[in-house]
């Protein structure tokens, strides 16, 4: 039985305001044979320099402390990967740690960056992940993920990562779901959504024009999830630059954009989804208890909390990060989303753990609409665009750098640079990959504040970094 | 052929026979595109991890013996005592102190029904169970947690009763020595070396 002390739901209090200064990322793909590991984040830090019109060098000189997320040592077959890394980008002797909490491996790096500058301890800090997961033939890859789950109780079961997450999955189907096509094909339609996406980011590995019959017509993974229901396995780097209010400032004196505010929150949850005992539902500012008195009436089975169909981390990564950044109500105080969409039926999941719809009315957000870029019923700006990026699906999960990828991504609209960076002309001629003649600009018009959500596995670790225009506080 | 590596302790110290690793020259990687440059080598590796369970050791051996493990707080001082443990859990997650060991091999004979399932085409390398795997996960009454195992005989199906089998012959003394068939399967029907 889970019940809070008073200590534990203490809010998370920043010391100072916390600043995301610059980013930048690397191509994204499920192989990249002509790079080693460090010239992918050697390309990331560079380009977070050149956003701000800097050199390299001039930014490494305002880096203190560093942060690096990378969650799998026996991918690389390299111990201590971050010694490695922070040697070949010349950062030596300064102090630098590693981060490993799985796919959430990039959100907990920029967690520990954000609490390092609003310590005090650093005023300017590198936050650097990576993931290189084609080292291995594809089913050596699924062994190695599903060294992720406990390996006497689960792993043996397959080495199979998708089946210990789809019994998840399953449930949600049949209980949320009611094992309607029409949900089945709300699933199909984000699946089709973020490969859309993805061919709009010259970073991203899988760009599709696809339709719904089309993912329902994949092969089977896991029923019902089919192969285009589910993230990619990927090669690539991200990194952010986090600073303290006066060296934001200086260091974006020249800069197109400004520094935006930071918050990143976290939450976890049991790595075996077997020991997950019942508990209340911890309350977003945007519900009520009385809202889920009848959740097991109108969803026989429903009424387990957290069960096998909510992410209890995820809860309580927004339950700490709304109220640390004064977020009331998502949908209305939010202008973007990018969420850990590993399989589609997990995305739906997470809107109504971050609070996006209640719980059981996830496929709302979908249907109506609010999800798209270009709402396609109405043909207006969608309420709260979502991974527009292409998320794990389209666009890559190089797991340490999927989290800080978002965060990017994020950044991007809210510095109104969306069109700037993800439309040149030369960067996808540099990546070797066509940009399509009906490329579209999917800036959010006026973006002031978005959210990133980093998930590890089946919900043991989960973070919540929130981005904000200084201008545009809450 | 070289023999499979053999531990046992005594003394408290693991005493080794036989080959724990395996010799594999490694190769270069070429690209076919440009004039077969080397771009990289290959790294094989063959390991064998010595690995002990500690205080869940009674559980993987009570699977061969035909007996389901599970564990009880019995702490007076616990706020939530009698808190029923399985998958079998060492110490207790609220109070931390040493769970009493149960037996609960009839409960998950006359009490356990699917929560969730899953049916998964595919595996990863080192599986040895056979495809497509039917993952379900267990709910027993009076229990405060969902086991995750397999159904070897049956469709899944949420709600459905099913029953225990224990690989009594030639155990692996893995978790896969435990595995579940609808209630009703007749024995003729169990797996090679299962038994109810
Ligand atoms: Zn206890």
């Amino acid at each position: 039985m889970i019940k809070f002390s008073k200590q534990q739901l203490k809010i998370p209090k920043l010391m100072r305001p916390v600043y995301l200064v610059t980013a930048g990322q690397s191509k994204f793909g499920r192989a990249i044979p002509e790079k080693r590991t460090e010239e992918l984040c050697i390309d990331a830090l560079t380009q977070a320099s050149e956003l701000i019109g800097m050199s390299p060098a001039e930014l490494k000189s305002y880096i203190h402390s560093c942060y690096y997320g990378h969650f799998a040592d026996h991918f690389g077959d390299q111990l201590l990967g971050e010694a490695v890394i922070h040697d070949r980008l010349g950062l030596d002797p300064l102090g630098n740690i590693g981060v490993k909490t799985g796919g959430a491996t990039g959100g907990s790096t920029l967690w520990e960056a954000v609490k390092a500058v609003a310590s005090g301890y650093s005023d300017c800090v590198l936050a650097m992940g990576w993931e290189r997961m084609d080292e291995v033939p594809t089913d050596e890859g699924n062994f190695l993920i599903s060294c992720a789950a406990d390996k006497d109780w689960e792993s043996p079961l397959g080495h199979i990562y998708t089946g210990y997450y789809a019994v998840m999955a399953q449930r949600y189907w049949q209980i949320f779901g009611k094992a309607e096509d029409s949900f089945r094909r709300t699933l199909a339609e984000i699946a089709v959504k973020h490969h859309g996406y993805a061919r709009m980011n010259p970073y991203a590995q899988s760009p599709m024009k696809i339709t719904v019959d089309d993912v329902i017509n994949s092969p089977v993974v896991a029923y019902p999830l089919r192969a285009l229901d589910c993230c990619l396995m990927s090669v690539g780097a991200a990194c952010a630059i986090i600073c303290d209010e006066k060296t934001a400032e200086e260091m974006t004196k020249d800069s197109p954009h400004k520094p935006l505010r930071i918050w990143v929150a976290a939450g976890s949850h049991t790595l075996r989804p077997a020991d997950r005992r019942d508990m209340e539902i911890p309350l977003l500012p945007n519900e009520n208890a009385d809202q889920y008195k009848d959740l097991g009436k109108r969803f026989p089975g429903g009424d387990r909390y957290p069960g096998f169909t909510g992410f209890l981390g995820a809860r309580m990564a927004a339950w700490y990060g709304y109220r640390m950044a004064g977020v009331k109500d998502p949908l209305e105080d939010l202008d973007l989303v990018e969420l850990h969409d590993a399989f589609t039926i997990s995305d739906v999941q997470t809107y109504e753990d971050i609070g996006i719809r209640p719980y059981g009315e996830g496929r709302d957000y979908v249907e109506s609409g609010d999800c798209y870029h270009t709402n396609p019923k109405t043909g207006k700006p969608g309420k709260l665009p979502s991974n527009i990026s292409g998320g794990l699906i389209g666009c890559m999960h190089a797991v340490g750098a999927t989290g800080i990828m978002q965060t990017f991504e994020v950044a991007t609209h809210i510095w109104n640079r969306w069109a700037e960076i993800h439309g040149d002309d030369k960067r996808w001629k540099e990546f070797g990959r066509k940009k399509p003649k009906d490329w579209t600009d999917l800036q959010v018009k006026g973006a002031k504040r978005g959210m990133a959500i980093s998930h590890a596995g089946v919900g043991s670790h989960v973070t919540s970094t929130i981005l904000m225009d200084p201008d545009h506080l809450l | 052929m070289s023999m499979i590596g053999q531990v046992f302790v005594k003394g408290g110290k693991y005493k080794l026979k036989g080959n724990f690793h395996h010799l594999t020259p490694n190769m270069p990687i070429r690209n076919a595109d440009d004039g077969w440059k080397l771009m990289g080598v290959t790294n094989p590796r063959d390991m064998t991890y010595i690995h002990m369970y500690g205080g869940e050791a009674p559980f993987f051996e009570a699977l061969g013996e035909g007996k389901l493990l599970g564990t009880r707080c019995d702490n007076p001082d616990c706020e939530y005592k009698g808190t029923v443990y399985q998958p079998f859990r060492i110490h207790c997650a609220d109070c931390l102190g040493k769970n009493t060991v149960i037996d609960m091999t009839e409960t998950a004979k006359k009490k356990a029904i699917i929560h969730t399932f899953m049916v998964c085409e595919r595996s990863g390398a080192f599986n040895l169970l056979d495809k497509p795997i039917k993952f379900i996960n267990i709910e027993f009454e009076g229990v405060d947690t969902i086991l995750m195992s397999y159904l070897s005989v049956g469709e899944p199906e949420i709600g459905k009763k099913v029953v225990p089998i224990f690989r009594t012959k030639n155990p692996t003394y893995t978790i896969l020595d435990l595995s579940w068939v609808l209630e009703g399967t007749p024995k003729e029907e169990l797996p090679e070396g299962f038994s109810f």
